[in-house]
């Protein structure tokens, strides 16, 4: 039998009727070594306090549903041990950077908009019939987007990015990371729509470099590495403006 | 029913929060002593080109006590935004490949920070035993 210790979990609360901000109440909860934060938050609800409102589905760090801010660093907390925090308290707190809905539910529909303007699809170049078979690429062309690919949606790159809390209308790190994903693909014919949106103030030239992004990231995306890279094609796309004014983004 | 009251949280003193945003902000910090160097270089130069005695006024106002302590002091300052820059380098440039295979962002680190230290040794070299 694995040994059974407590530790003092400190959640930020937050009840829109009752609350006129948030605040945080402790709790003592008993833990085996193989139990996430977010399995001491589902201690909490379903033997402490079933108030307590939470999202959660895989736990297995590939839903994205999971983010909190744990001990002040954005974390999967499906992915976050509680024996790492012993014998401190481990502090739960909603992803920064987004209006908090309720306890640790915040509001992502900012995000998700985002998301859905970079229109993360292939929009092949040409129509294609189906009965001209596949589109073919090589590894070396997978290579070029594939790790861009793997984001979950989970947000902890946007509760990294000060420049994303201090204006939200930047585009941030995550949705960037996709439009990349895309724009790289050799499958993929949209650069030209997709680069008004890298162009702008709020797209690619809001970062400021600070780097946390690809550090919190728990997918090794590196959207920092994708924001980066487009201030260089954004450049270029800029100057090929001037020597071809008829659609030189090519 | 559910009551929508979203709470948005403060931003101020955001850098406090997290020693990698304080590291952060001290790059930043150290970025106009990389200016300030650049125009002493600039004002040795113009100097230069002004005749043999502006130069000399030039050298002897480096060997003044104060400069000699804000040289130290922009020593310390581009050593840290050196190493910090090169540090977040890597994360904007496509990753490099070696046989085929993409370096670690570590490796392209080092390697600037060794490049800057040599590049400095040499300069240092050069003004010493020409
Ligand atoms: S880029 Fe990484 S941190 Fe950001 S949303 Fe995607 S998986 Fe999460
Ligand atoms: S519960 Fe799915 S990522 Fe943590």
């Amino acid at each position: 039998m694995a040994e059974t210790r407590t530790i003092e979990m400190e959640v930020l609360r937050y009840h829109p009727e009752s609350d006129s901000a948030p605040r945080f109440q402790s709790y003592q909860v008993p833990f085996t070594p193989d139990m996430s934060v977010l399995q001491g938050l589902q201690y909490i609800k379903d033997h402490l306090d079933g108030s307590l409102t939470f999202r959660w589905s895989c736990r297995m760090a590939i839903c994205g549903s999971c983010g909190h801010m744990v001990n002040g660093v954005p974390q999967l907390s499906c992915h976050t041990f509680l024996r790492d925090y012993f014998p401190a308290k481990v502090r739960v707190e909603p992803l920064n950077h987004f209006p908090i809905l309720r306890d640790l539910a915040i509001d992502q529909t900012d995000f998700l908009t985002k998301l859905e303007s970079i229109k993360p699809y292939i929009i092949p170049a040409e129509d294609k019939p189906v009965e001209s078979g596949e589109f073919l690429q090589t590894p070396a062309q997978l290579d070029r987007f594939y790790q861009f690919s793997q984001c979950i949606n989970c947000l902890l790159c946007y509760a990294a990015c000060p420049q994303y809390g201090l204006n939200s209308d930047f585009i941030g790190p995550g949705a960037m990371a996709l439009l990349h994903r895309y724009n790289a693909d050799s499958r993929d014919g949209g650069r030209a729509e997709r680069m008004p949106l890298v162009n702008e103030e709020e797209g690619v030239w809001s970062c400021t470099l600070v780097g946390y992004c690809s550090e919190v990231c728990p997918k090794g995306v590196n959207p920092a590495n994708a924001v980066n890279q487009n201030k260089v094609n954004s450049a270029l796309d800029y100057f090929f403006r001037f020597l071809m004014p008829k659609g030189g983004t090519r | 029913m559910t009551v929508r009251k979203p709470y948005v949280r403060p931003m101020a003193s955001w850098w406090r929060r997290n020693p990698f945003f304080m590291r952060y902000m001290l790059r930043e910090l150290t970025a106009p002593f990389v200016a300030i160097y650049a125009l002493i270089l600039l004002v040795g130069l113009v100097s230069l080109s002004q005749g043999e005695a502006a130069y000399n006024t030039w050298l002897s106002a480096l060997t003044h006590p104060a400069s000699i302590v804000l040289h130290w002091l922009l020593l310390v300052a581009i050593t840290y935004h050196a190493i910090t820059l090169w540090q977040v380098i890597p994360k904007t440039m496509p990753p490099v490949k070696l046989a085929g295979r993409a370096l670690p962002e570590r490796a392209v680190t080092v390697f600037g920070c060794l490049a800057t230290l040599a590049v400095s040794i040499a300069a240092f070299l050069l003004v010493k035993l020409l």
